[in-house]
């Protein structure tokens, strides 16, 4: 079955796609070894081979280990959960602190909100982000508004909400929504999203810890399509600290989660076609951003290309478009660029044509390089 | 083997009067004497929720009861084919089959008229080719797979099955989200005085989505003609209703709308009490 599974995910590539760059599948080999900058070189200890759905289903079996207070509960986690996320916590750790749900995510929301408010961490599971909008009222006028409407007599800071977002080659228009803006227009709370299993690893436990309610999107996609040696003991990566995934002094290219990987063929595509070097930053926390990470690389490049799979208009882009322009308004060489879903719903049969790839991304760092202001863009 | 399934069915009240009337079809009374009346009698009786229940066996004829057998096979052979076309990735994205429900579709809609509704789940693709929606298998394969000839021009897939001529309000992705549309259909028929009602269904899964609770009550506050039908095939996505749900009698969650357990696999008694509900009632 696993292997059935992981078989799904590896795409068919002809020859030709290889030569012509004209496939924009995702090869699960071309997996990037750690930077020298990267978070857990420091750490000496055993690792394994594990993908982004392993190194969370890691994660959740140290933090239900480490602190008798946390809990996790959503449809279907005690068989492991429809993509083996939860995988071997029932059996550990008991009917009391791993349990289903019914089919209701306003009350696994406003519950897990409850148990948090009391002390509690749970860790509760959407089973896909398309189905958080239930809990759309809870998330935004309870648990975000919880300390500040008590004056901090009480908060929810224990409260994890985790959910796959994301294309993942066949969702269509409900499994594979992107729907972080949503919640990231909403002051008190964290949105969490990694892009490699060390980053997943490392950001859970972290949103585990922190004092807020956080909402951590997994990148479907790279569930198992990505795989790292990932460090078995426990760290954290602190939220809120975007990282440089790749140096460069032409542009600035800024995603986050399974787009970051799109964006680095983008900038490997650009570097060996016209020897542009590009910056590419992962953002990791998009509420709140690591601003000053990207206000700094957009002063050394003067030129910006924010890419996401959500719709462009009001998508996250957007804020870090404004943002940039006002901090950086006099250092910019070309106008901001955003990559983004077109303004439809997800679509089924057309999602080749719908995803941000990395042709339409090679395009737009083309395109910020050779701008000149007499021509139009 | 299978595991019997029970279906329930619930009704909207109008105080505790009902009032039995003819059996509505669109089979043709039987003209030839070779089709003579055959008497069922139900094994599994209904089980009442504030309400008087139908009698415990019907008529019907060879006609039509091969008609079920014909439209119910006819189902089902297009949902072993989605499979096959599934597990050949000819058909992508996810796939939820009519297996073993058909006789709920083919019943209900059997005794439904051209100015009925119907709204359901995600587990629509029976309910475009029953007798009354008039679709074909065709239409069916190619929305699944994707083409421009599929009945919403591929753009919707297996989830997003809709039919305008036929009131047949799809196909919807999100468990429970049909239920207040589905009210709301009702409400429209009633302002429009179309005499039609609007058969909403759900699963056991939607059975706990608070947005059903918040529908009953607006439709039984304004007496709206509108039956829910929960088809309880005893799993919710991945977790058994005994797990899920702390009262497993879903035909009596309504609570103060009447309800009725019905044997879901029986399609014959789909027809018979759909001559026993009170829409017409209502206007």
């Amino acid at each position: 079955m696993k292997a059935l599974l992981s078989r799904r995910y590896i795409p068919k590539k002809s020859p030709l796609s290889t030569l012509f760059f004209r496939s924009s599948t995702f090869s699960p080999t071309a997996v990037k070894a750690e930077t020298p900058s990267a978070d857990t070189q420091h750490l000496t200890g055993k690792r394994e081979k594990l993908n982004l759905v392993s190194a969370i289903n890691n994660a959740l079996h140290i933090a239900l280990e480490s602190d008798q207070t946390v809990c996790a509960f959503g449809e279907d986690v005690t068989f492991g959960g429809v993509f083996r996320a939860s995988l071997g916590l029932r059996n550990r750790f008991g009917p009391d602190r791993v349990f289903n749900t019914p089919l209701s995510e306003q009350g696994i929301v406003g519950f897990a909100i409850g148990l948090a408010a009391a002390g509690g961490k749970p860790i509760a599971e959407i089973q896909f982000a398309d189905y958080i909008f239930p809990a759309f009222d809870q998330l935004v006028n309870e648990a975000a508004k919880f300390r500040y409407r008590s004056g901090n007599e009480f908060d929810c800071g224990g409260l994890v909400v985790r959910a796959p977002y994301g294309a993942v080659g066949h969702g269509g228009l409900y499994h594979s929504q992107s729907p972080e803006a949503y919640f990231c227009h909403t002051a008190g709370l964290k949105v969490v999203v990694p892009a490699t299993p060390i980053e997943a690893k490392g950001l859970l436990l972290a949103s585990i810890q922190e004092r807020n309610p956080v909402v951590f999107l997994e990148p479907k996609w790279l569930y198992r399509s990505l795989s790292e040696l990932v460090p078995l003991e426990p760290y954290e990566i602190p939220l809120g600290k975007a990282r440089i995934y790749r140096e460069g002094k032409d542009a600035t290219v800024v995603g986050w989660g399974a787009q970051l990987h799109v964006l680095d063929r983008a900038c490997s595509m650009a570097k060996e076609r016209h020897g542009i070097e590009c910056e590419l930053i992962n953002l990791r926390t998009l509420l709140p951003w690591d601003k000053q990470t990207v206000i700094e690389s957009v002063k050394k490049t003067g030129r910006l290309i924010i890419s996401h799979e959500a719709p462009k208009t009001c998508g996250f882009a957007a804020e870090i478009s404004a943002s940039i322009q006002e901090a950086c308004f006099t250092y910019l060489e070309a106008p901001i660029l955003r990559v983004c879903g077109y303004d439809t719903p997800f679509p089924l049969i057309f999602e080749k044509f719908y995803r941000p790839d990395e042709l339409k991304n090679f395009e737009a760092i083309k395109n910020t390089v050779h701008f000149d202001f007499s021509t139009e863009l | 083997m299978f595991a019997t399934r029970r279906v329930t069915s619930l009704l909207p009240s109008i105080g505790n009067t009902f009032q039995l009337f003819q059996t509505r079809s669109y089979a043709k009374k039987p003209t030839s004497k070779t089709s003579k009346s055959i008497q069922i009698d139900f094994k599994v009786p209904y089980q009442l929720h504030k309400c008087d229940g139908p009698a415990t066996s019907t008529t019907t004829n060879s006609e039509e009861a091969l008609g079920f057998y014909r439209e119910m096979n006819y189902i089902r052979r297009m949902e072993i084919a989605a499979d096959g076309l599934y597990k050949q990735k000819k058909i992508r994205g996810f796939l939820h089959l009519y297996n073993g429900q058909e006789a709920v579709a083919s019943g209900l809609e059997y005794a439904l008229t051209p100015e009925d509704h119907v709204i359901t789940a995600y587990r629509d693709h029976a309910f475009m080719v029953t007798r009354r929606a008039g679709g074909t298998a065709k239409e069916v394969l190619s929305e699944l797979m994707g083409k421009k000839t599929g009945c919403s021009k591929g753009k919707g897939g297996s989830m997003h099955m809709y039919n305008a001529k036929t009131h047949f309000y799809g196909g919807n992705g999100i468990v429970g989200a049909q239920c207040p549309v589905g009210t709301g259909l009702a409400f429209a028929q009633k302002y429009l005085k179309n005499g039609g009602v609007t058969v909403t269904y759900y699963g056991d899964g939607a059975a706990n989505q608070g947005q059903l609770f918040e529908s009953y009550n607006m439709a039984a506050l304004w007496k709206l003609p509108v039956i829910y039908v929960c088809e309880n095939n005893q799993y919710a996505m991945g977790t058994s209703t005994k797990r899920a749900s702390f009262s497993q009698e879903y035909f009596k969650r309504g609570d103060f709308i009447p309800g009725v357990l019905v044997d879901g696999m029986n399609a014959v008694s789909y027809t018979h009490l759909r001559a026993h509900e009170t829409g017409r009632n209502l206007v």
